[in-house]
């Protein structure tokens, strides 16, 4: 799991560094896999455990970080979103998808 | 309140020159005008009891964890400097509405006058030091705007910008002073620190403390060696140096020096610290007085000068020197802004300040000569002005102090800095309106309209009553003042005759040769100019310039406006610091112990790690990124339905869906491949940084999930109300709806947000541009599908959505007891939505579409806000829940409860904002020719006329 972990934020971290827009997206979006998990992660994993109360249930799992979890899923979704947008709207007006555009990217494309 | 009050005023009033400008220059000056009276109509109504010996105080709570409190009181001390404050702020409007000329905007003059009075105010009043610091750089910044008034010209920007600096350092400084003198006193307000003289004056801390403060109160006062900066503010309209620096500004530092006094002076270092700066100044700055040209500089460097004499005074430690010093304050404002306002007066009648252009103007303007005559013999210390009374007690204290045991030197340099103020106060008049008329003024000098001398005639008026008459004019007012200093009674004995002693000797002595030097003025001048000296401003910006250069050149290596620089600082700020602390705390291995692992979890997590590494490897190749983020997608939804999360694993794979949708969108208009343009250099350090990042997140996350909480979780608390306190089972969702409400209402508020800008950048796009342009002559790269809407697609959505709706509602039910809920309910009804979009085509389903995705998202908002509402008229706070079960005839019994209005408030914007998302982006594909559908699913056939614009 911790590996697991590691790895999304490394990948994602790298795929940020990218200098066009889609890695950028791409790795924006395993970032905020391994931070949902991390988040996640941090109520203690269980396996099996019900987060719904029962009268048969023995324990429950942590349901603070799940709901936690949730909204942040759905949040990053429309961050993911806006920012595909920005990233279509910056392509479409410059006929490029280099973030960095200090140097001179004319007919990059 | 009403001490509050004071020093609230000129601030209110500030708001007032800025409005009434518009209704002309008078109404301004006199709303100005009357904003500072009422606060000196309210010091006065304090004045008997303060006078008697009574100190008020107002105390307003404003940070008491800080011990920054609103406290102010008003003692003698404070009673003088508010009124001179005040006062001189009085004749001043009245002087600046007769002095600044029509082009200048008098409003804003105003405006910054009335806050560096009420800055001024709240110094002299504050009972808490951290309050005074406030205030005191509220000075600094009010006087930056004062000095830079005039923003046409370089000097007056330039001297603003040395006073702000020097004056700011030394605040710093002094703010640190402050914090050592209040942790050492064990409070922050004043009347308790100088309470505890002995305390302080034993602790190891005192010297540093009495340092930083000294510095603070130097670079205020233009001490040696930071008197440089005040010639250079002289590039400020005349009215702004009378004021700054004849009653305020560098007197601030000599009001902090008497306020601290009872504290901090008495000891060796106070002494050769203060005393010593003092002496310097005085007669440093007197000596280059002599030989200014310029009227104002000639009398900034007398008041940096003179400021010298009075830090000399506070220096002796003594109660005698304090009277003379307090004393000597009084003397001085009344003096020396008489002095500016006349300077001022003959700068605007002959366009020139020039000493050395001047001359003759006894007869052209007699107002101001009298006028000035009697300031500068004032200054001079010439009997029987009120000059002369103090210049006395000085030498009188000077007389009888040895410095390092030597008895000669203090009186020695002393009289020589009243001999050079003779000399520079007698060539002011000498020079300036004695002598043959001349021909050659830049402009007919003659006298001012009775508004504008009418200032410093009241100045002048009262500098005479004090030197005829010492005791009954000013006495009182000394008493009060250097008894709040010293923290005793005081009777001061000012008198013109003590007999002849040593001070009055000293005193015909610098007479004498202050006529001397005058006499002999041209050669010495020349003598001067001869010598070289440093120029301070040019070392002053030596040292700046590199100082900004290195800033600018940091700013712009860390912010370069480069997204991959900024993220990669950020990451190994982040890693760095983790590690950091890492490694310098002591750590012990998790004692709880792992998760059994079975060989599903093995295989999921096996398909992650290849996935990940896939997408990595693979990251040109978008399509192919794309399937690998699907994977990665799918397997974490799959860990969360393992790891008891069910909720979770709904609404990830809902959300997973709907983001591959969008990218695909996206991608149809993005490059297919990502060019590879990094090197390999560049590679490695990503990767290094990205490796680090992944180290460092997952062994925390090890390190975490290897032992138990350090505090009891507050999930149990959930756990425990959520059916008593909530009435659900489904804890998340509790939670969601509840619990945590305000939060979710937050969250779905942004999400309404994020669609409605998506949606604001899609009409951007659209609109006439590049982008458009581009959008219309977009053709079709790849080979497309032959089928553009696929029968048996179309056919299976069209089955699949009333089951999906049902689902929705379903889900939604049974969310608050069983998994599910709004969140999850709007993700599947969004989805199935999507499908029909897919399907059949945007033209053809956005025809069949009733509902305005924008309507859903503040209709969904609206909700969730009324069902927070409503609790209100339950008389319970926002979002408070209540629940009951209710049975519909078909359905089981189930549960109502308010929290579910609230969720369908959050269904509603998470649907309304999935949909408007995507389908903004579709409206892109539309525009770049995408043909729409006439019917529900057609055959893509080369050639073929279907379909429609």
């Amino acid at each position: 799991m911790a590996s697991a972990v590691g790895i999304l934020t490394a990948a994602g971290t790298y795929l940020i560094l990218r200098l066009r827009t889609f890695p950028v997206i791409v790795g924006l979006a395993l970032l905020s896999y391994a931070v949902n998990i991390f988040i996640f992660a941090s109520g203690r994993l269980a396996v099996a455990l019900p987060p719904v109360l029962s009268t048969q249930a023995e324990g429950y799992t942590d349901p603070l970080t799940q709901a936690l979890v949730l909204t942040a899923i759905v949040i990053s979704f429309g961050m993911t979103a806006v920012i595909v947008m920005l990233a279509l709207g910056a392509f479409l007006e410059t006929g490029s998808d280099r973030i960095d555009t200090d140097d001179d990217d004319e007919g990059a494309r | 309140m009403s001490l509050a009050l004071i020093a609230a005023l000129p601030f209110l009033g500030a708001l007032l020159p800025g409005l009434l400008i518009r209704s002309g220059r008078n109404a301004c000056a006199l709303a100005t005008g009357t904003v500072t009276a009422l606060a000196l109509l309210m010091l006065g109504l304090h004045a008997p009891a303060v006078l008697s010996g009574e100190v008020i105080h107002t105390r307003i709570e404003w940070m008491p964890a800080l011990g920054l409190n609103a406290n102010f009181f008003l003692d003698g001390l404070g009673l003088l400097f508010a009124g001179l404050i005040l006062g001189i702020g009085l004749l001043i409007i009245l002087y600046a509405r007769f002095y600044l000329s029509s082009r200048d905007p008098m409003g804003q003059f105003y405006t910054y006058l009335l806050l560096f009075q009420g800055a001024m105010v709240g110094i002299v009043l504050s009972d808490n030091i951290l309050l005074l610091l406030v205030f005191w750089e509220l000075t600094s910044l009010s006087s930056f705007l004062l000095i830079g008034y005039w923003k046409h010209l370089p000097e007056g920007r330039q001297g603003a910008r040395m006073a702000l600096a020097v004056t700011g350092t030394g605040g710093l400084a002094m703010i640190a002073g402050m914090l050592i003198l209040g942790q050492i006193a064990g409070s922050y307000d004043l009347s308790v620190i100088l309470q505890s003289r002995e305390a302080i004056q034993a602790s190891d801390w005192y010297l540093p403390a009495l340092v930083l403060i000294l510095l603070g109160c130097f670079t205020k006062s233009a001490q040696f060696p930071f008197h440089f900066w005040l010639p250079h503010a002289m590039a400020a309209p005349t009215p702004v140096s009378a004021y700054l620096h004849s009653a305020t500004m560098v007197k601030a530092g000599l009001f902090l020096m008497a306020r601290m006094w009872p504290v901090l002076a008495g000891t060796p270092e106070w002494f050769y610290l203060v005393a010593t700066t003092g002496l310097v100044t005085m007669v440093v700055a007197a000596k280059i007085a002599l030989f200014k040209d310029d009227l104002k500089a000639l009398l900034a460097f007398s008041t940096v000068s003179h400021l010298g004499l009075v830090t000399m005074l506070l220096g002796f430690g003594t109660k005698a020197a304090a009277i003379a010093a307090i004393f000597h304050i009084i003397n001085h404002a009344t003096f020396k802004a008489a002095l500016f306002m006349c300077a001022g007066i003959v700068d605007h009648e002959t366009h020139t300040r020039d000493l050395k252009r001047l001359g003759g103007l006894r007869r052209l303007m007699p107002v101001t000569f009298a006028l000035s005559t009697i300031a500068a013999l004032s200054m001079a210390g010439v009997p029987p002005l009120n000059g002369f009374l103090s210049k006395e007690m000085m030498l009188e204290e000077v007389a009888h102090t040895a410095w390092a045991g030597q008895v000669w030197l203090m009186p020695a340099f002393a009289t020589l800095g009243a001999l050079f103020s003779v000399a520079y106060s007698l060539r002011f008049i000498a020079h300036g309106f004695l002598g043959p008329v001349r021909k050659d003024y830049p402009s007919k000098p003659h006298d001012p309209p009775f508004g504008m001398w009418a200032a410093p005639a009241v100045l002048v008026l009262l500098l005479v009553a004090i030197g005829l008459a010492p005791m009954p004019v000013a006495g009182w007012l000394v008493d009060a003042a250097a008894g709040a200093t010293t923290g005793g009674l005081v009777h001061a004995h000012i008198s013109h005759w003590h007999g002849l002693t040593p001070a009055l000797w000293m005193s015909v002595a610098a007479i004498g040769g202050g006529l001397i030097l005058l006499s002999a003025h041209r050669p010495l001048m020349r003598a001067w100019l001869a010598t070289p000296r440093p120029e301070a401003k040019r070392l002053f910006d030596g040292v700046l310039e590199p100082l900004a250069t290195a800033a600018r050149g940091v700013t712009q290596g860390l912010h370069d406006g480069a997204l991959s620089r900024y993220f990669a600082i950020a990451t190994v700020a982040v890693v760095t610091a983790g590690a950091a602390a890492f490694l310098t705390g002591s750590h012990q291995g998790g004692t709880r112990a792992p998760t059994p692992v079975d060989l599903v979890p093995v295989v999921g997590w096996f398909l992650l790690i290849a996935a990940t590494v896939a997408l990595v490897l693979r990251h040109h190749d978008r399509f192919l990124s794309l399937v690998f983020v699907g994977v990665v997608g799918l397997i974490v939804s799959m860990g969360f339905a393992y790891l008891s999360a069910p909720d979770l694993a709904l609404t990830q794979i809902l959300v997973e869906v709907a983001t591959v949708i969008l990218l695909l969108l996206a991608l149809n208009f993005l490059p297919k491949r990502t060019p590879a343009e990094t090197g390999l250099a560049r590679r490695l350090r990503d990767g290094a940084i990205a490796c680090a990042a992944g180290l460092g997140s997952g062994g925390l996350i090890y390190l975490l999930m290897t032992r138990n909480a350090a505090f009891p979780s507050i999930a149990d608390y959930h756990l425990a109300n959520a059916k008593t306190g909530g009435g659900g089972t489904n804890v998340v969702n509790v939670i969601l709806v509840d619990f945590r409400g305000f939060d979710t209402f937050g969250e779905i508020t942004v999400l309404g947000i994020a669609a409605l800008v998506i949606f604001a950048l899609t009409e951007t796009v659209l609109r006439a541009g590049p982008a458009n342009d581009r959008l219309l002559g977009w053709s079709q790269r790849h080979r497309q599908a032959g089928d553009r809407h696929p029968l048996m697609f179309v056919v299976a959505t069209r089955m699949v959505l009333p089951i999906a709706l049902m689902v929705g509602i379903y889900i939604f039910l049974r969310g608050h007891n069983l998994p599910g809920g709004g969140f999850i309910a709007g993700l599947v009804v969004a989805v199935a939505a999507l499908m029909q979009y897919m399907a059949s085509g945007f033209g053809w389903t956005s025809a069949r579409k009733r509902v305005e995705y924008h309507a859903l998202i503040a209709v969904g908002v609206l909700i969730a806000a009324a069902a927070g509402v409503g609790s209100w008229f339950a008389g319970r706070p926002f979002l408070t829940s209540a629940y009951g079960y209710v049975t519909l005839p078909p359905l089981e019994k189930f549960e109502l409860a308010t929290a579910m209005v609230f969720d369908i408030g959050v269904f509603l914007t998470v649907l309304g904002a999935v949909m408007l998302a995507l389908a903004s982006i579709s409206r892109i594909a539309v525009r770049a020719g995408e043909r729409v559908s006439a019917t529900p699913y057609d055959v893509d056939l080369p050639g073929d006329g279907y379909g429609d614009r």
